[in-house]
């Protein structure tokens, strides 16, 4: 069963844990500056928004690629970022319509979200559940159940 | 590790830019932040001299914690000489400003001397300049943020910021950084201004390394996260209702100072309490609150983020106020709401914008107006002076307008700007102003609650709750519970809760985490981090001696034992007329000479030779 990254910006706080965990998996410092997962802070509106990349089945970036530097995680589904190979030229930082994969200045190369592999610091990271990480047929059960309850008699709709 | 062991050292007379390594020996006796910051700070400046002058410093520091994993690690402190006080000042902040800090490599910023024109502080990682400020200087906070990042095409940028209050001598200014997290107490933003700094911009890319036990660290840090989730004040009431749970509590154990503290309950506290900031509106059937929010790494989250009642005579006509902004704490709350006795939660929320838009600290200025109400009420103030406001307490129309001409320090504004203290010897009436050395009271009146008083008396910055909340034990029962109007064991109390609290102040991490932690939960995330065994006790060791070196600080800068004390009205003038103090006073002479004795101080309140060898002063 393949998961995905269920992100639910309403029970986001801005607290960062996801950027600090992702950069560490990845880079081995707290550096949110390289995190593959963002958090967008609204300020006027007062919302936190987390937005990182989605795995696109037919990804953009993953076509756009000259090199074939970004190959499908048959296990994950993951569309991960070969460092060894990937040449820095950014085809797929313009071919992704999300903004998704970045240049990392310092390695030369390219970075987004690989879902670490099936097991994603972000989701374990994050003290509210505003990031799970959750069958991805079913990334809207939780809001059906929500809708399906509301029909439920008013005494048992908090069950 | 965990330190960046690195110094940016700014000469802002002659503009040179310096590196030098963190001095690790007090790193070790004085651990970060608060503690290390003010070890540099007494180390380079005389405590006589005239705060505003370019003799005071200001530094700008982190914490070993600060940047990591550990919840609510993303804090730093101002430290530098108040102007309000005289006393030594450090002011503490979340937002993201402090996690870019150490972001960028740096420990400690600190700027000296004084810049001939006005500029601002560009750090990019190594790379730090000046930049000139004159088309920035007359800017309100919020205003200078923007044009900073639109000029950097930086959205990414990490601000800190003065406003115009500071640039015109308000003695309360702040720094506000992320647009609406501050430091906020005893005028580290007028020290900034005063060097004709406006702003201190930082961008960080090299990451928070060293964790000199990363298995360790990461056990600890979750083990902390999991005793905050499952704690009531942590994981729920701070979250939900911010500290402004407190309001309707404060309250009904009668020691919510109201009318510049001549009564201990306010009748319109629930109206501006955190449950009525949960209340949808009739006219846009929203709340008060749109949503809780968290600083840098916090897994609390008690930031409110609020907007005012489109309708509201305060923002009626100006749709830049209708947005979101940081919103109501307990202490603002109180300040703006119940000390001038006014219940309109949305004027109250308004009055807390415009602290936060130009970088004022709303207690000093709400207890500052409480203060002026009560000269006017008396006659010492009259219109004449407020060009025709009615000054009275309850009115929202008032403190709105005390508020805009202080924050932009216009008029009478100016004359709010120079705080209690001077105000009310200004007009003649100095038994008014509710200060211990020359700083305004908090939220907790010390009739009420009589520990916070002794705590209120002997906070190194003048009047503060968060030198040591006893509150947490007389009120919430934490770690256990004390009895508010008892003076037995308060002493030891203090004592405890002041040194501990200069250990949360040094390490990174926001004091609101020990409602549900104490230094056992604390100690082996610092350990983890730090090299070197860091154990509870050597924490705790750690905080008298900062306490200690801070006191010897005040003492150089001509502070003496006699301010060590509290307002008449306090101690004997007017006893508490209602709740369950009542006729009550607080009772400091009960407790001051133990509260010496514990430390180790002579009966002149300075420390003894024996207690300076023990700390290794």
């Amino acid at each position: 069963m393949l998961r995905s990254l269920q992100i639910e910006p309403e029970k986001c706080t801005g607290c960062l844990q996801c950027e600090m965990a992702c950069s560490y998996q990845a880079e081995g410092v707290f550096n949110p500056s390289k995190s593959r997962i963002k958090i967008f802070s609204f300020h006027e509106e007062g919302r936190f928004v987390p937005y990182t990349c989605t795995q696109c089945t037919e990804a953009w970036c993953m076509h756009a690629c000259p090199v074939e530097a970004i190959v499908l995680n048959e296990a994950t589904g993951a569309k991960e970022v070969i460092d060894d190979i990937c040449v820095g030229c950014k085809v797929c930082t313009i071919a992704c319509p999300f903004g998704t994969v970045n240049y990392n200045q310092d390695a030369g190369t390219v970075y987004k979200c690989d879902l670490c592999g099936g097991d994603p610091e972000c989701a374990k990271a994050c003290p509210t559940q505003a990031i799970t990480y959750v069958d991805s047929d079913h990334g809207g059960l939780e809001r059906m159940r929500a809708h399906a309850a509301q029909n439920l008699p008013q005494d048992s709709a908090q069950t | 590790m965990s330190w960046t062991r690195n110094v940016l050292r700014v000469n802002l007379s002659n503009g040179s830019i310096t590196h030098e390594p963190l001095n690790m020996q007090w790193a070790n006796d004085y651990l970060g932040q608060r503690g290390l910051a003010t070890k540099y700070l007494v180390e380079e400046i005389d405590p006589k001299c005239d705060a505003l002058s370019p003799e005071n410093k200001m530094i700008m520091t982190t914490g070993p914690l600060t940047g990591t994993m550990a919840s609510t690690a993303g804090r730093y402190s101002v430290v530098t000489k108040s102007p309000l006080t005289g006393a030594i000042a450090c002011s503490n902040s979340g937002g993201y400003f402090g996690n870019e800090m150490k972001n960028a490599g740096w420990d400690m910023i600190i700027l000296e001397g004084k810049s001939p024109t006005p500029v601002y502080l560009y750090i990019e990682n190594d790379k730090a300049e000046l930049i000139p400020a004159d088309d920035l200087w007359g800017k309100s906070a919020w205003e200078t943020d923007e044009l900073i990042h639109s000029k950097h095409q930086d959205p990414m940028l990490r601000i800190a910021v003065v406003g115009r209050a500071a640039e015109k001598g308000c003695l309360f200014s702040a720094i506000v950084n992320d647009l609406h997290r501050a430091a906020g107490r005893s005028g580290v933003g007028t020290v900034m201004a005063s060097k004709n700094v406006k702003a201190v911009v930082l961008r960080g890319t090299k990451g928070v390394g060293g964790i000199s036990d990363p298995a360790k660290f990461f056990k600890a840090t979750e083990d902390g996260k999991k005793v905050l989730a499952e704690n009531a004040v942590t994981g729920e009431g701070l979250p939900a209702l911010g500290t402004q749970v407190l309001m309707n509590v404060i309250n009904e154990v009668g020691a919510l100072p109201t009318h510049n503290h001549r009564e201990v309950q306010f009748d319109g506290a629930s109206k501006i309490s955190g449950e009525a900031m949960l209340e949808v509106r009739a006219s846009d059937g929203k709340a008060n609150l749109t949503t809780n929010g968290a600083c840098f790494g916090c897994t609390i989250a008690c930031q409110r983020i609020s907007t005012v009642d489109k309708n509201h005579f305060t923002v009626k006509d100006k749709p830049q106020y209708q947005g979101n902004s940081g919103g109501l704490e307990f202490e603002n709350a109180w300040s703006l709401g119940t000390d001038c006795g006014v219940d309109d939660l949305d004027a109250v929320t308004f009055a807390n914008f415009l602290c936060n838009e130009d970088a004022v600290d709303p207690i000093s200025l709400g207890a500052t107006i409480a203060a002026a109400m009560e000269l006017f009420e008396e006659g010492a103030i009259t219109v004449k002076e407020t060009g025709g406001m009615e000054l009275k307490f309850g009115s929202a129309e008032a403190l709105v307008w005390a508020t805009e001409v202080t924050v932009k320090g216009e008029g009478f504004g100016l004359d709010l700007g120079m705080g209690s203290k001077r105000l009310c010897e200004k007009y003649g009436r100095p038994e008014f102003s509710m200060t211990v050395k020359g700083q305004e009271f908090p939220a907790y009146d010390p009739r009420g609650i009589q520990g916070i008083g002794l705590a209120y008396a002997t906070s190194n910055r003048g009047a503060c709750h968060l030198r040591g909340y006893t509150v947490a034990s007389e009120i919430l029962g934490i770690p256990e519970k004390t009895d508010p109007l008892v003076t037995e064991g308060k002493a030891a109390l203090v004592k405890a809760f002041q040194d501990a609290t200069a250990v949360v102040d040094s390490a990174g991490i926001c004091v609101f985490t020990t409602f549900a932690w104490t230094l056992e939960d604390i100690a082996p995330q610092i350990d983890a981090a730090c090299e070197g065994d860091w154990s509870a006790e050597r924490c705790l060791e750690v905080g008298e001696r900062i306490w200690n070196m801070e006191r010897e600080f005040n003492l150089a800068a001509g502070l003496t034992a006699m301010d060590d004390t509290l307002p008449k009205r306090l101690l004997k003038d007017i006893a508490a007329k209602t709740g369950p103090a009542k006729g009550r006073v607080n009772d400091l002479g009960q407790m001051l000479p133990e509260y010496y004795q514990l430390r180790g101080w002579t009966p002149e309140g300075v420390p003894t030779d024996e207690t300076r060898m023990r700390l290794g002063l």
